[in-house]
């Protein structure tokens, strides 16, 4: 039962804090000898696995790490090309680390402007009068729930499907919220929270309520 | 416990079939643009999943869950061949997704698919398809048809 993260949008639909408290590691490492069996493609977000899904190494799994070197992108971190060093022969026998793709900041700021407008188009949808947004969204890997408060700010997390007290955890994140950021007067509204003590409570808070159920 | 409407809509957004049980609040669009925009949401709350989700889903490829408000719920279903089966209800059902199975597998590939002559990317016209439907629904345990 995890909390996986904690995302906190504006009126706007920018957001504003971010946090990720785990991340299940869903990494494998293999040896492979040459040819690959696997095929690979550069893509946006780095080389991932197009055919050939094998022992856990799943489509749309990312090199992360080739080798022990760290993967950036589509290149390595002494700044040789992925795709060319899988290539080369001489390379083999070679350490392949895959992963699901980690998202990037600025995925996570395009992520929660989406989220934005589809909490407003389930409004449009209802076949009900006065209906809110979308405040649990679930499918079978992870679960997401939202609480918009009266001044338009959506404190959003997500966590297993099988998680209790997420309602009680974004209680108690719009009272951090109003505490940390809102009472501090250095704060401008709807601007990204930079406060070391909002931090240390969100994540004092999500631990509470992962090990416990509810939180003080 | 009732079921506001049910939708299919195939791999590129084409709406093959809808049915409207109950409706208090009338649309605010026109029945096409309402259906497009529907299409639009699943779609996009489809490939947010698909970034958003912190581990890989287990049969890798089936998208099926659902979503609350605070007045309804929707529920949407899509099966390998990218047919997407989309109902509201309201919000005290549970999981809906093996009825969603159900509806497809007993009603859709029987009375909608099995006629060789039948277009499948065109809308379905077949009346027995929706007295089929109409009466796996009104059997679930979850409808009720609210006197208005």
């Amino acid at each position: 039962m995890t909390i996986y993260s904690v995302y906190v949008v504006n009126k706007a639909g920018g957001l504003i804090f971010q946090y990720d408290h785990s991340r299940p590691s869903q990494e494998n490492e293999k040896t492979f000898s040459y040819p690959l069996e696997l095929k690979l493609e550069p893509q946006s977000d780095g080389v991932s696995v197009v055919f050939g899904q094998r022992d856990g190494i799943k489509i749309g799994h990312v090199v992360l790490s080739v080798n022990g070197k760290q993967a950036h992108g589509k290149k390595l971190e002494d700044g040789a090309d992925i795709m060319q060093v899988i290539s080369e022969e001489e390379n083999y026998p070679i350490s392949i680390k895959f992963g699901r793709p980690v998202l990037t900041s600025n995925q996570k700021i395009m992520m929660a402007s989406m989220f934005h407008s589809l909490y407003a188009i389930s409004v449009q949808l209802s076949p009900e009068h006065k209906s809110s947004g979308i405040h649990k969204l679930e499918v079978d890997t992870f679960s997401l729930q939202c609480y918009q408060t009266q001044t338009g700010v959506k404190f959003i997390v997500i966590s297993d499907p099988r998680q209790i007290g997420v309602d009680l955890l974004l209680h108690k994140l719009y009272a951090i919220y109003s505490d940390f950021a809102l009472k501090n007067p250095f704060y401008s509204l709807e601007m990204p929270i930079r406060a070391k003590l909002f931090d240390v409570n969100v994540k004092s808070s999500v631990e509470q309520i992962e090990k416990t159920g509810t939180v003080v | 416990m009732t079921i506001y409407s049910f939708h299919i809509f195939d791999r590129t957004g084409r709406s093959l079939f809808q049915k409207e049980w109950l409706r208090p609040k009338p649309s605010t669009m026109d029945k096409e643009q309402e259906k497009k925009l529907l299409f639009g949401m699943v779609h996009s709350i489809k490939s947010f999943v698909d970034k958003m989700s912190p581990v890989d889903g287990k049969d890798g490829f089936k998208f099926a869950g659902s979503y609350t408000t605070s007045k309804y719920k929707l529920h949407f279903y899509e099966t390998p061949t990218g047919l997407q089966l989309i109902m509201m209800t309201d919000t005290i059902v549970g999981l809906v997704t093996d009825t969603l199975k159900k509806i497809y597998a007993s009603v859709y590939v029987k009375y909608g698919v099995r006629n060789p002559l039948v277009d499948l990317t065109s809308p379905i016209e077949s009346n027995l398809f929706a007295t089929k439907l109409d009466e796996l629904v009104t059997n679930l345990p979850f409808y009720l048809p609210l006197a208005t």
